[in-house]
């Protein structure tokens, strides 16, 4: 449990120090990177980054949106369309971070596993 | 085993960080999008109104104070540094708007949202819009090096806003359409002008109406397409004295329109694109001082056309409504000084039939080949290949229709002869108005105006008012240009263009007022010919009968003016079609839409229903008594609102009356019931479906954003009365896109209001914060500051400074 703790926090410090000089895909970076260095099991490979970077961009997203009463966040939920619900819009921001993160995870899983069978 | 896992999750990665980072169609690339570091998340942000800011080009120092409407006041130590700084503003709140206008004007969408955008720019490059943007240019570079000088300032301040933007700060559109914003130029604020030449000067009716004269002859063509009206009440009063007028018109050659038949045309502006402006002398005034008003009225689109400023040097003072993309105030005031636009039509588009030699490279004039001038346009298609489109050029101008282009003829096409395309000096014209100082001043800014001719109104804090119909005219031959011409007749050319001193005008006339609603300019002694189908036969009637109803009039009646809601257009011919309907066959339902309509007092206020009826009614008898218009393979403009109901009163046995897929001979009097009964059928439909029809929900106004009204940037079921032909003119996307009345005490006291907000971001409380006051008819006072100190109305204050 641990393990998935620590890989859980590393990816989302390294994903935040990433995004400061990096585009969106920092967050697969930061994944693939925790995966090799803090290795996880079954599906925690996938679910511990898919979960830490799904809360980094929910709660990013919030910080942004809340200090402008959620002008823009309910609009943008009305064009995706998401019904106008500016949570809902934080969240499908959170998945899709996640997503992103989860499979650079696996894509780095599998990549030590494979180095350290040479 | 372990490779087929490795290589699988790679794969996935990739497709993954592929699908993110991808437009497909219209979602936008989703990752970069939604991701809080670069995507909308950072525009989800107010507008900055404190700080200092650094601009390299500044040669000294610029303050702009903001107040709560987050009005910028702009003081500047010089011309240069002002127009910079009003680049830079306008560039900060409207940056996509800026240049998203100026793309749709130069024909090159289709490199922002791709192939379905093609039609379009082939059509505005045809139309010849970059041609004359260029043009505009050399005219310049030749005549007016210092006016290039300051559109070049205006430049230099955009381009500083931009050179110092990060993705993530770019505007939400560019991220939406995956794309970046590009240099501004020079030739952008030319072809923003052009993008309003096109919308007030770019319609025409010449091919339309040579199909009209072939299918129904001179007379019922005569009788349908007049060209003056019986209650023609012209901007210019009627009693006014031309005799000073000592140029001839051109006289009449033996010319004969080439009657072809034109299956097609390309897309005319919103014929609704119009105003009104009127101006009180201090005699007929409560206050002593004179009051002008002007109200544009365009498409009400997000962000709004119009952007308000203060615009001041140690010289002038100009406040008004700007257009992001050109130069000073448009539409405003300083503190001697006030003026207004409405549109003047004049038929300044002309069509002329050409005819190519074998291989396309000369086309026939007086009996000679001359050598055609090929422009090739190249446009860029987003993820595709460019397209390019050979465009031929005529002395006439460009040959829009020809074999690769709405027409089927190989060796033949139509050149457009455009004043558009004349190049000039507009930009000069506002850069003066904003520093003048009284009716002399106004007349000298006048003389640079080419197109699109205005309406320009005026009053000033010594007490005059005056109006002038400025522009550049050619000075036709009686009939000259109505219809398709022979492109090889010499005679056919514009042989020449009214001396500017000899365009209409007029200066404290008796009356005590001026006023102009897009209606005829003058009567028929004018001694020039004056055309155009266009002109609107309502507002000015219901404006000029209101200031000939008493002596005196306040700030207040003007505000009851711009709200105006009478619809006379209704109330000519409702009724006489009540009163002449056979009504015996009407059953319940349909009597109790009689009912309301003979109720209506003819008003267009929100809760009533009588315009919903009108609208109906009317519109279903307009189609059937031109259901001889209504042809698939030509190109066909039916008559006038003005002359359909003139025709249904006074001659309602005409055969053009007959609906021809009967077998009935109907006339005026059976249409009426037709059509009621149709229009009862619609109306019931509606209120079936959405509970009632009152005026305010059938009409359902709307502020739609530039890409295609997309609903999240868009307000929707604006609550405000009108409709077009009235004076307050909000019919459902279309109506006064600015409102201002000011009043000349001195300095000026003003009143005004837009339909939108300052800013142009979607996630700003100023995007669109007018709306509600503007459609309750509400006014902003203009804080119009006499000097560069903060008063209470200021929020903040931005200071721009030179780097060194």
């Amino acid at each position: 449990m641990t393990k998935n703790i620590i890989n859980f926090i590393a990816t989302i410090i390294l994903a935040y120090i990433l995004s400061l000089f990096m585009p969106w895909w920092s967050v697969m970076t930061a994944a693939f990177a925790t995966a090799l260095f803090f290795p996880l099991k079954k599906i925690a490979v996938f679910f511990v980054p898919f979960l830490g970077i799904l809360l980094l961009w929910f709660v990013l997203s919030y910080i942004h949106s809340s200090g402008n009463d959620f002008t823009l966040a309910k609009r943008i939920a009305v064009l995706l369309p998401l019904g106008g619900n500016p949570y809902t819009l934080m969240l499908i921001t959170g998945v899709v971070g996640g997503l992103a993160a989860g499979i650079a995870a696996v894509f780095g899983k599998q990549l030590s596993l494979t180095l350290k069978k040479q | 085993m372990k490779y087929f896992k490795l290589i699988l999750s790679l794969v996935l990665t990739i497709g993954i960080f592929f699908a993110l980072n991808t437009k497909f169609g219209s979602i936008p690339p989703i990752g970069k999008f939604l991701n809080p570091y670069t995507g909308v998340w950072q525009n989800e942000t107010d507008e900055t109104v404190t700080g200092e800011i650094s601009i390299p080009e500044l040669k000294d120092k610029v303050t702009v104070h903001y107040d709560a409407q987050l009005i910028p006041h702009v003081f500047a130590q010089n011309e240069s540094d002002l127009y910079k700084a009003q680049g830079y503003i306008t560039a900060k709140h409207r940056l996509w708007q800026l240049e998203f206008q100026t793309f749709a004007s130069a024909g090159r969408l289709s490199e922002i949202i791709g192939k379905n955008a093609l039609n379009y720019d082939r059509t505005e490059r045809r139309r010849g819009m970059g041609y004359g943007a260029e043009q505009a240019i050399a005219y310049m570079e030749k005549y007016d090096t210092e006016t290039l000088a300051l559109i070049q300032d205006y430049a230099d301040g955009v381009n500083a806003y931009i050179d110092q933007l990060d993705p993530k700060d770019y505007p939400v559109e560019y991220k939406l359409l995956d794309y970046q914003p590009e240099a501004w130029s020079p030739k952008k604020t030319a072809l923003l002008l052009m993008y309003m030449t096109k919308m007030l000067a770019g319609g025409d009716e010449d091919l339309e109406k040579t199909n009209a004269l072939r299918l129904f002859g001179k007379d019922n063509f005569d009788l349908l397409f007049p060209d003056f009206f019986d209650i023609t009440d012209p901007v210019i009063p009627k009693e006014t004295d031309w005799s000073f007028i000592d140029v001839p018109q051109t006289a009449l050659p033996a010319s004969k329109a080439v009657l072809d038949t034109i299956r097609e045309t390309i897309e005319q502006p919103n014929p609704d694109n119009g105003s009104n402006n009127w101006a009180i002398s201090g005699a007929k005034s409560t206050t002593g001082n004179p009051i002008l008003a002007n109200d544009p009225h365009l498409g009400l689109n997000m962000p709004a056309i119009w952007f308000v400023m203060q615009l001041s040097t140690p010289n002038h003072n100009a406040f008004g409504a700007t257009i992001p993309g050109a130069l000073s105030v448009i539409s405003g005031f300083n503190q001697y000084i006030a003026w207004g636009e409405t549109n003047a039509t004049r038929d300044v588009i002309d069509w002329y039939k050409v005819e190519f030699n074998n291989d396309r490279t000369k086309y026939k004039y007086d009996g000679n080949w001359r050598d055609v001038t090929l422009r090739v346009e190249d446009i860029k298609i987003k993820g595709k290949e460019n397209y390019k489109d050979s465009v031929l050029y005529t002395h006439h101008g460009p040959v829009v229709y020809d074999k690769n282009f709405k027409s089927d003829d190989q060796l033949s096409g139509y050149a457009m002869k455009w004043i558009g395309h004349e190049g000039g000096n507009n930009q000069k014209t506002f850069i003066e108005l904003n520093k003048s100082k009284n009716y002399d001043d106004y007349v000298a800014a006048l003389k640079y105006w080419n197109a699109p001719a205005q309406n320009f109104v005026f009053a000033s804090t010594q007490g005059d008012i005056a109006l002038w119909i400025q522009g550049k005219f050619p000075n036709k031959w009686e009939g000259q240009g109505k219809f398709l011409m022979d492109g090889s007749k010499p005679e056919n050319d514009w042989q020449s263009f009214i001396p500017q001193q000899f365009n209409a005008h007029t200066k404290n006339p008796e009356r005590g007022f001026v006023s102009s609603a897009n209606q005829h300019p003058v009567d028929e002694n004018y001694p020039y010919y004056i055309f155009n189908d266009g002109y609107e036969t309502y507002r000015n009637r219901v404006i000029n009968d209101y200031f000939n109803s008493k002596d005196k009039f306040s700030v207040n009646d003007f505000k009851d003016l711009h709200n105006n809601n009478y619809n006379l257009k209704a109330s000519e011919l409702t009724p006489y079609m009540l009163k002449h309907m056979d009504t015996s066959s009407l059953t319940d339902e349909e009597k109790v839409i009689y009912n309301e309509m003979k109720a209506w007092k003819f008003n267009n206020d929100i809760n009533e229903v009588g315009p919903s009826i009108w609208r109906q009614w009317y519109g279903k008898l307009y189609w059937m008594v031109w259901d001889e218009f209504d042809l698939d393979s030509t190109a066909l403009d039916a008559p006038s609102t003005y002359q359909t109901i003139n025709l249904l009163k006074n001659n309602g046995n005409h055969m053009l009356m007959d609906i021809v897929k009967t077998d009935k001979t109907e006339t005026a009097k059976d249409l009426f019931l037709l059509a009621f009964k149709e229009a009862a059928k619609k109306l019931d439909t509606i209120k079936r479906e959405q509970g009632d029809y009152k005026w305010v929900n059938y009409k359902g106004t709307y502020a739609g954003h530039l890409l295609q009204a997309l609903p999240a940037f868009s307000r929707f079921d604006i609550p405000i009365g009108g409709d077009r032909n009235i004076v307050n003119a909000t019919s459902e996307n279309h109506g006064p896109s600015w409102r201002m009345i000011v009043e000349m005490t001195s300095p000026p006291t003003a009143l005004g209001i837009y339909p939108g907000g300052q800013s142009g971001n979607p996630g700003s409380k100023y995007y669109d914060n007018f709306i509600d006051d503007w459609a309750a008819g509400k006014y902003h006072s203009l804080n119009f500051l006499q000097n560069d100190t903060a008063t209470d109305a200021i929020i903040g204050t931005q200071t721009l400074t030179p780097s060194n």
